[in-house]
């Protein structure tokens, strides 16, 4: 089969996102995700089939099967600003790696085109599937969350050793890697925690960059819109000060990496 | 990467000049009215340009002066800081009733005493029928008249009661060679006249004028030496006496003479913008390219020693305060068309010279410092790019525009050049141009452009082809047929073109009628030998002594027109359901919704007082029962509402202007055509013709105000779309997809410029990474050949007005540590989180 004609399930399309990989960037995002983060801001993403989404009064369905064509029509216009700003493409979800077949073909088409791609992923996935994408992506924006697998499979419904074994492989293998954290109070914003994600990231091979993101609350009216309840109303954003301390622990762990605040 | 060069420490003298210019409300003086009725009073037997340089003359020398503490360039028009002076010459009437409001009106409020109220009513009576608006509006047929001034179509209120301004003159020419050489040229013009000759006369007695002019703001400087010089003897403090004496010696070398360094540079640049805004009340005098002719003394000095770029940079900052010390009165009506006591003084950087090569250089950095230093709303600062400019300097002018103050305008050199061309000017002069006002292009110093002749609501034309014509009970429009008859979008759509094309010949009327006023009643003599041919043809300005002449009248509405004729033609026309009946009933009951308070308010006394007219005895109970009326329709019937509500509902499904869909955009383009294309037939008096702009100023929301519902789902008397943007909340894909719609105008048309609004979160510019993707971005709208764009970063206070209003704010996206949503769509507590990290620190 062409791999335009290739099919998958997105939930949207945004354009001109400037936060997710370099340049301007337009993001696709796929429907479907192995993990059940609780801090999700896009909980809409996680299941497969389509659903209702009531936001402020209004009905719709999340989840839309589309053509990689269809996909790239909404893509090249933006083709300009990519050029300008070395930008291009991000898969986020959602998990890219959850419809290898579509994911595969979006970024080879997108490589056809000659624009860039990069991938958010937690990379729960078997070594088959990460193998079938790491030729099309030229960054990886992944997730390492904790290192403790228990407490992983506490706050994200899976255990965590498939997604540091894939790292390790990814690090190894892929152009570019960088390990984000999602920083979530009572789940792994202390500085320990955060000080052995660091420490885990340093040992990845050509790992440069460790961005910590501040958990948001972004995504909670969603829960209630899906008919779903969100499990962390009692906790608050990291302030301007928690995040620069646990920077600097970062730091401390890993003398060797780049760590930022944000994407 | 690019790298944020000219980072330079600010002066304290800055602040403190600012906090004494802003610690009191603008206040308006009498003495410059005194004056010039003075000298009209003892010239009447003169010709009209030796009227205007005997009163220049007579208010230079004796109209108070100033120098206010801590200043290092000085010249002020009037005493009280930010203060203004009246201009009776132009019009008057307009000022009378409002002296009990000025102080308290909303929009550029106005201090005025008892004491000169008196002595300007003293001097008025003297202007009765004398004046520039006088003439305009016995010069112009009544029904252009009455339209012009009661039906909303089209203003041309600026210069019926206001000098025209609107130029850029050769400060180059008065820094090099100063104003003794100006005379010099002007007497030789004259030794060269033959007095067998027609013109003999009036060429004689403009040069006299220009010498006399020149001569007094030489005298003008001159007491400012002396003033300089004398505070100098009783200062106690040594440094700010030797500042005091360099003073004194700078206005006694500038500008009559060749300035020796940068810093009198500065001050001869200052006595002429300062003047020019004296000699009449035009405004938009714009200093336009001052990176280019200020830099040759600049360098000079920096290379020999004797300046340091900290010391530069102080004296641009003093001009950047000075240039907000400048003010003008408008009547209430036009204030808030110009909210914010604009003088749209535009000064540009950067960008190519004649000769097609990047001439950026240390100044262009240096000018966008000073707007970061001032953080005032004066110099409107421009920036010119073209696909050599450096890296460098837009990420500096991307620094600037993240400090939140709407500036600098961006401008591309690779659509203006071309455009102007295309208007005749040359490939050498239109490599030069700068920006005039708003966002109008031309060649300095040689132009006289006009522009912002008019505004001219493209929402108007469309209500008269649902009334065939009529308006407020009169036939002001063409009979273009009864609108349920039209069995197709192309007769609709030709019955709005010939309503417009009818409604701009009226504008170019109205606005011949205003220019001709001006040649008769207010030529300028300085001003005029300021700017290229004048002396040459021995001619003012006014009566068409400029090497380029046009006329630059803008439209505004392009996008409720797009959106509102594309709503007709999608639900009357093509689908057909909504019947054009129906439609014309929802507009006319504005979709059963109620009208805003204010304007209710007004209809209410206007139907009252009409009542009364008519006889009837209106009771308080009446009067009442009107107004309820007005505000929550209660004469639609419930019926009714759900139909239109029902009609709204598809209207706002409809693919709108602004979301990146070519069609829709392709549409937008010949909408706008029906204006840019038909007005550039038509001629003006000083021999020059009629260029188009897309812009409104803030026109958008008074002219607004007096325009119906549309079928686009504006409700009536809302405000209309600013610029060539989206209506407002329309676009919901995103900045990109708003700038690919407004490329795909025909931008190169409208050469008398096109402006383009964008509002962005400031966690769009916070890093240096970010600067480099919002240049990218610019520099994607460019290559798209946009003409113009400025951006709006979204302050807390816009956040808190969001949240109260967010049907403004639909397309509103915040982008906060890499998440990104729809304001408006977030809960309340979300929204306050954002809201408090907004406007954190750059770093």
């Amino acid at each position: 089969m062409n791999i335009y004609e290739q099919t998958g399930r997105i939930f949207d399309i945004q354009r001109y996102s400037i936060h997710d990989g370099p340049g301007i960037r337009t993001i696709v995002f796929l429907k479907g995700c192995y993990l059940r983060c609780r801090w999700c801001c896009n909980p809409e993403s996680q299941e497969y089939k389509q659903q209702e989404l009531t936001q402020g009064g209004k009905t719709r369905i999340v989840g839309k099967d589309v053509t990689v064509a269809e996909v790239m029509d909404e893509i090249i216009k933006d083709a300009v600003y990519y050029q300008r700003s070395g930008g291009g493409v991000t898969l986020s979800g959602g998990e890219c790696m959850a419809q290898p077949e579509f994911s595969e073909a979006l970024l080879r088409a997108v490589h056809e085109y000659g624009y860039d791609t990069a991938i958010e992923t937690t990379a729960f996935a078997s070594r088959e599937v990460v193998d079938r994408l790491l030729p099309h992506v030229d960054h990886f924006l992944m997730d390492i969350k904790h290192v403790d697998s228990e407490k992983h499979r506490a706050f994200c419904g899976k255990p965590n050793d498939a997604i540091l074994e894939n790292a390790r492989y990814i690090a190894e293998n892929a152009k570019e890697l960088i390990i984000r954290v999602p920083v979530v109070p009572t789940f792994n914003a202390t500085s320990e925690e955060i000080a052995a994600i660091a420490a885990f990231a340093s040992s990845l091979p050509r790992v440069n960059e460790l961005h910590l993101l501040p958990y948001h609350r972004l995504g909670q009216d969603k829960y209630a819109g899906l008919g779903r309840e969100y499990s962390l109303l009692h906790i608050t954003p990291p302030t301007n000060e928690d995040m620069e301390r646990l920077a600097a622990a970062a730091r401390l762990a890993a003398p060797r990496l780049h760590v930022q605040i944000g994407g | 990467m690019g790298e944020l060069k000219f980072v330079i420490k600010k002066s304290p003298r800055i602040d403190r000049l600012i906090e004494h210019l802003f610690a009191k409300m603008p206040e308006i003086e009498a003495d410059r009215a005194e004056l010039v009725t003075e000298s009209y009073k003892q010239t009447e037997s003169l010709p009209i340009i030796k009227r205007r340089s005997a009163a220049f003359r007579h208010i230079l020398e004796n109209i108070p002066i100033v120098i206010r503490p801590d200043e290092l360039i000085v010249g002020s028009n009037s005493i009280a800081p930010r203060g203004c002076q009246t201009f009776p010459e132009y019009s008057f009437e307009w000022l009378e009733p409002e002296f009990g409001t000025l102080a308290t009106r909303e929009a550029d409020p106005f201090y005025i005493s008892n004491e000169t109220v008196e002595r300007l009513k003293k001097v008025h009576p003297y202007w009765k029928g004398k004046t520039v608006c006088d003439l305009a509006a016995s010069g112009m047929d009544p029904d252009v008249l009455d339209v012009f001034l009661n039906h909303g179509v089209f203003t041309v209120g600026n210069y019926f009661y206001n000098g025209v301004g609107h130029i850029n003159v050769n400060y180059a020419k008065v820094i090099n060679e100063g104003l003794e050489a100006i005379i010099a040229e002007a007497k030789a013009a004259m030794a060269k006249l033959h007095i067998g000759n027609g013109d003999y006369q009036r060429r004689k007695q403009f040069q006299e004028a220009v010498i006399e002019s020149c001569e007094a703001v030489i005298a003008y400087a001159a007491r400012y030496a002396d003033l300089a010089r004398r505070e100098a003897s009783y200062c106690a403090d040594p440094a700010r006496r030797a500042e005091l004496l360099t003073i004194a010696e700078n206005c006694t070398r500038v500008p009559a003479k060749p300035a020796r360094n940068f810093y009198e540079a500065c001050q001869a640049f200052w006595f002429i913008q300062q003047l020019l805004q004296c000699e009449s009340s035009g405004h938009s005098i714009s200093p336009g390219r001052f990176d280019q002719y200020m830099y040759p003394l600049f360098k000079k000095d920096i290379d020999e020693g004797k300046l340091t770029h900290e010391q530069a940079q102080e004296y641009l900052d003093c001009i950047w305060v000075k240039l907000n010390d400048l003010n003008k009165v408008r009547d209430a009506a036009s204030a808030e068309g110009f909210a914010g006591y604009g003088l749209f003084q535009n000064l540009i950087v950067g960008g190519q010279n004649e000769q097609g090569v990047d001439v950026t250089n240390d100044l262009s950095y240096m000018c966008m410092e000073a707007t970061m230093h001032v953080r005032l709303p004066q110099p409107s600062l421009s920036i010119r790019v073209w696909n050599c400019s450096p890296h460098d300097l837009l990420i500096k002018a991307a620094s600037v525009t993240r400090e939140g103050l709407g500036v600098p305008a961006f401008y591309n050199d690779e659509v203006i050049i071309p455009s102007i061309m295309a208007r005749g000017l040359t490939l050498e002069d239109a490599r030069d141009y700068c920006i005039i006002g708003c966002v109008e292009p031309q060649k300095g110093a040689k132009t006289d452009g006009w522009h912002d002749a008019a505004f001219f609501n493209m929402c108007r034309p469309l209500e008269l082809v649902f009334s065939n014509g009529m308006d407020k009970g009169k036939q002001i429009g063409l009979r273009t047929g009864e609108v349920e008859q039209m069995s197709s979008f192309e007769e609709f759509f030709d019955a709005y073109k010939k309503q417009q094309t009818h409604m701009i010949e009226m504008m170019v009327h109205a606005d011949n009628a205003v220019d001709y006023a001006h040649s008769v009643r207010c030529p300028l003599p300085f001003e005029s030998c300021l700017c290229d041919d004048c002396i040459e043809r021995g001619m003012s300005i006014q009566e068409g002594g400029a090497h380029y002449n046009f006329t630059g009248p803008q439209g505004f509405g392009i996008a409720n027109m797009t959106d509102a004729l594309l709503a007709v033609k999608t639900l009357v026309f093509d689908e057909k359901k909504v019947t054009m009946a129906e439609l014309k009933q929802a507009l006319a009951d504005n979709f059963g919704k109620g009208i805003l308070p204010k304007k209710a308010l007004e209809l209410t006394t206007q139907i009252t007082q009409e009542l009364m007219l008519g006889g009837a005895n209106v009771s308080d109970d009446v009067i009442r029962a009107v107004y309820r009326n007005l505000t929550n329709a209660e004469t639609v019937d419930e019926k009714k509402k759900a139909r239109y509500a029902e009609i709204l509902k598809m209207i706002e499904a409809l693919p709108k202007y602004g979301n990146d869909i070519p069609e829709v955009d392709a549409f937008a383009r010949e909408v706008g055509n029906t204006y840019t294309k038909v007005l550039e037939k038509y001629t003006n008096p000083r021999g020059g013709s009629f260029q188009a702009g897309l812009y409104p100023v803030s026109a958008n929301v008074p002219l607004g105000y007096q325009t119906g519902a549309t079928p686009d789902g504006r409700l009536a008397f809302t405000p209309i779309a600013d610029g060539v943007g989206p209506a407002s909340g329309r676009d919901t894909k995103g900045p990109t997809a708003t700038a690919n719609s407004v490329a795909r105008l025909d931008h190169g048309i409208a050469s008398n410029g096109t402006l383009f609004n964008q509002k962005f979160h400031p966690s769009a510019l916070s890093s240096m990474a970010s600067l480099e993707k919002f240049v990218a971005y610019l520099r994607g709208y460019f290559d798209q050949k946009g003409m113009h764009v400025q951006y709006n970063v979204v302050s807390r206070e816009t956040l808190i007005d969001a949240q109260k209003n967010p049907e403004k704010y639909k397309n509103l996206v915040v982008r906060v540590a890499g998440y990104s949503a729809l304001f408006t769509t977030l809960l309340r507590s979300l929204q306050d989180d954002i809201i408090a990290r907004t406007e954190q620190g750059w770093q």
